[in-house]
């Protein structure tokens, strides 16, 4: 099985769980840099907040593809999100008890939270009365 | 390098900005499962992203989003370039810059519909 760490114990420097995190954290943030900064410009810049309107994201999702971005986006970012506040958990709660309060509080989170997002995105139905789409804008 | 340094200083403001997008990612997964509420719902939802102040947080995530990411990238020339720990201050101000140069256009675009001063230079891409 993979090695993870227990917290205390022999230190071994080579595999396992968290040699696989240390280039997660690089790789996911490469690929993150670039859809996170296009993913503001698509909602702030090219479109002012105001109009990012159920309409806005009907249009955007009658393309599947931008489902899958957004998709990819939110798995990327909540892993890398949630191990970044795995390892800081690890940093400053040193009691057992504590930890396997808020690791396991962290593991459940992510579980629930890419639950959620994944179904908003699968279930969000494809526009086919375009009246029923509401306002264009806000105001 | 690390003790009250820029290694310091990097060090944590990538962690607060990290927890602070986290916290903020979080947020936003629930404001977007809205949507499956349907457009009346979930249109009231994002009329608080409208706000001048959540326009302003809106900024702030901004300038945290493009620090992180740039000192991530610091972080893996460190990693990876043999000679990289030798220019560690040197980038940290880079990302620094980069990150504020960055933010500039951001600021722009986010605060132009609420801004008077900002509407009269129309020279935006909106709309």
């Amino acid at each position: 099985m993979i090695r993870i760490a227990t917290g205390y114990g022999k230190k071994p420097s080579v595999g396992g769980f968290e040699t696989f995190s240390w280039y997660f954290f690089r790789v996911s943030g490469v690929v993150l840099i670039f859809m996170v900064i296009i993913h503001l410009i698509v909602m702030h810049v090219t479109t002012d907040v105001a109009c990012t309107t159920y309409q806005f994201v009907s249009l955007r999702y009658d393309n599947p593809l931008w489902r899958l971005y957004d998709w990819v986006l939110l798995t990327l970012a909540l892993l890398h999100g949630m191990n970044g506040l795995r390892i800081v958990i690890d940093d400053y709660v040193h009691t057992r008890g504590a930890r396997l309060a808020l690791l396991s509080t962290t593991g459940v989170l992510t579980m629930a939270f890419f639950m959620l997002g994944t179904i908003t995105l699968i279930t969000f139905p494809y526009a086919l009365n375009p009246a029923s789409l509401g306002a264009a804008c806000l105001h | 390098m690390y003790k009250g340094r820029s290694g310091m200083w990097s060090w944590l403001l990538h962690r607060v900005t990290g927890l602070g997008i986290l916290l903020f990612l979080l947020i936003h997964i629930v404001d977007v499962s809205l949507l499956g509420f349907g457009p009346a719902v979930y249109d009231e939802g994002i009329a608080i992203f409208d706000q001048v102040i959540v326009r302003l947080l809106s900024l702030a995530l901004v300038a945290a989003v493009l620090f992180h990411g740039f000192n991530g990238v610091r972080i893996m020339v460190i990693d990876f370039w043999k000679r990289g720990v030798a220019y560690q201050a040197l980038m940290f101000v880079v990302a620094l810059v980069i990150s504020v140069v960055g933010f500039l256009p951001f600021a722009y675009f986010i605060l132009q519909p609420v801004i008077p001063f900002l509407q009269t230079h129309a020279t935006s891409l909106i709309r």
